[in-house]
Parts: C-alpha cells; sequence; structure tokens
C-alpha cells in the first residue's frame, strides 16, 4: 500500500491521473453548481427575517469552508513535503494556493455584501472577519514568498514553514464566534446538533458547497500539470508527451 | 419556482445589488482563475517545444 502511494506521487504518474481526472471533476463541479443553484434559488424559501437577502449563504459559506480547508491541505502537503522530501508535495502546495486565496477573497466579498444590509457595515473588527482577513494575507504572503525565490525546493521549503505555521489560524476562524462575542452568527451547520436550518436552504447550501470542493480538485489537478511540465521540462517523459511533440509535427 | 417574474428575480426582494454582487464576482473570479490556468498551461508547453527547437534546430 505504501508502495502505491509513493507510485502515484510521482509526478510523471500524477500527471497522467490527473490529466485523466480533472474533466470529469470539472463536469460533476458544473453539475453540482446548477443542481445547487436551482435549490438555492428556485426551489428554497425566503428567510423569516432576512427575506431574499439570506441567499447570499449559497456562495458565502461555501467559499469559507473551502478557503479553510484548502489552507489545511496545503499545510497537508507540506507536512509530506518536509518530511518525505517528495517533489510533489511541493506542486500540489503550490497548486491550491491561487484557489484558497480567491476563496478567502470571495469569502470577505460575499461578506461585506450580506454585512451591509443586515449589520449595516460592510466589514466590523470581529473576531470572525478579522481571523479570515488573516488568512487571506497568508495566501498572498505565501504566494509572494515562493515566488520570490529562484530556487523551487527551497521555494518550497519555505513555503511549507509558511503553510504549517499558518495553519493554526484556521480553528481560530472556526471557533471565534463560540470563543469571543462577534456580530457574525453562529454555525448554522454543526456536527454536534441538528442544523439550524430549513431544508431546501441546507440542501442548496450542501449542494454549493460540494460543486465548490469538487471544483477546487478539478482546478488543482489542472494547475499541478502545469506546475510538473515546467518543473520538468528536461526529462525526457515531458520531452515526449503527446501534446508536446504533437504540435512541432 | 418562487418567483412571478425575471424582473422580480433580479429585484431578489430588494437585495438585488448584494446578492448579485456576491455571485457575480463569484462567477468572474472563477472564470478568470480557469482562463488563467489555460493559458499557463499552454505557455508551459510552448516553452517546452521553444526549448526543444533550441536544442535539435
Amino acid at each position: 500500500m505504501t508502495m502505491r502511494w509513493f507510485y502515484y506521487a510521482a509526478p510523471q504518474t500524477f500527471y497522467g491521473l490527473a490529466g485523466r481526472l480533472w474533466p470529469w471533476l470539472a463536469a460533476l463541479a458544473l453539475a453540482l453548481t446548477l443542481a445547487g443553484l436551482w435549490v438555492g434559488f428556485a426551489l428554497a424559501p425566503a428567510d423569516a427575517q432576512q427575506g431574499e437577502g439570506y441567499r447570499i449563504i449559497f456562495v458565502h459559506v461555501p467559499v469559507s469552508w473551502m478557503s479553510m480547508v484548502i489552507y489545511l491541505a496545503m499545510a497537508f502537503w507540506s507536512v509530506l513535503g518536509l518530511t518525505f522530501n517528495t517533489r510533489l508535495s511541493g506542486m500540489m502546495t503550490r497548486a491550491l494556493a491561487p484557489t484558497g486565496a480567491i476563496f478567502a477573497f470571495l469569502s470577505l466579498w460575499t461578506g461585506a455584501l450580506w454585512g451591509k444590509p443586515m449589520w449595516g457595515a460592510w466589514w466590523v473588527w470581529d473576531a470572525r472577519l478579522t481571523s479570515e482577513l488573516i488568512l487571506f494575507f497568508l495566501y498572498l504572503g505565501y504566494i509572494a514568498l515562493t515566488s520570490a525565490i529562484d530556487d523551487v525546493r527551497r521555494a518550497d521549503r519555505a513555503g511549507a514553514l509558511i503553510a504549517i505555521v499558518g495553519a493554526i489560524n484556521v480553528p481560530i476562524i472556526y471557533f471565534s464566534v463560540k470563543w469571543w462575542n462577534t456580530l457574525h452568527q453562529g454555525a448554522s451547520v454543526s456536527l454536534t446538533r441538528s442544523p439550524s436550518m430549513a431544508q431546501l436552504m441546507l440542501w442548496g447550501m450542501l449542494l454549493m458547497a460540494l460543486a465548490m470542493w469538487v471544483y477546487t480538485l478539478a482546478i488543482v489537478c489542472y494547475r499541478v500539470r502545469t506546475l510538473i511540465i515546467e518543473r520538468e521540462r528536461h526529462t525526457d517523459w515531458v520531452q515526449a508527451l503527446p501534446e508536446v511533440a504533437g504540435a512541432k509535427a | 419556482m418562487r418567483w412571478e417574474s425575471w424582473s422580480d428575480f433580479w429585484f431578489m426582494g430588494g437585495y438585488g445589488l448584494y446578492v448579485w454582487g456576491s455571485m457575480g464576482m463569484t462567477a468572474l473570479l472563477l472564470l478568470v482563475e480557469m482562463a488563467q490556468a489555460r493559458l499557463a498551461h499552454r505557455r508551459a508547453l510552448a516553452l517546452v517545444r521553444a526549448e526543444q527547437s533550441l536544442e535539435n534546430p
């Protein structure tokens, strides 16, 4: 079993695997998005307190969850990279970062657009909002640092440290609404009690969350292949790839 | 269907700006991300080809 994992962790093998996976994942993400939007915008009722304005939840919660999940995934790959010194780990971490940064930004953006009509403010220095802003800066810091160092293996190691140390912020974001008095509401969905939402609202949100999850897998599979080509371009197998040789003939 | 007309749908009970501002920015950034990823992939392949033709002219 262990051998098998390392087999797939070889960039050459993973390039082929990711290439077969991403079109299916992209199609599935599109289907889930359409289903989620249908449930969220055509079937789910208006909220008793927030009217139609609550529908921002169908994008706000999924992007916020993914902004945290992706950072943890980066920390996971970084630990693997520092421990086993596998080439793929650094590439996976780098392939994840832009998507994580976009989701963190969208979390703040959709949160501002939700906060204005409901709280009367685009922004407050509340623990939840502030820790999410720090997460966004951590993504930017990771991207800036890794692109500033020319030696890719060194850049990966430096980036891995940011990813691992910064991961402490993720539980702070998640529990911020419990630990401190925040303007931001508590969790609508938690593992320990039944969700405090109407069924259709919950389904719309979960479908959209799943859609964003699968989208992330698709775009990361796609982006990691670009990184593999760039880094392994002097190897025989990249030189012999049909997509490289094909255009020359 | 919960909407009486398309204009009712876009109006979103008075929250149109906020709801569509959220959905629109999300759609825009994800489309830009996909386009950028595609462009980067083509550039990487072009780089390999360019280096090949330098080595074996």
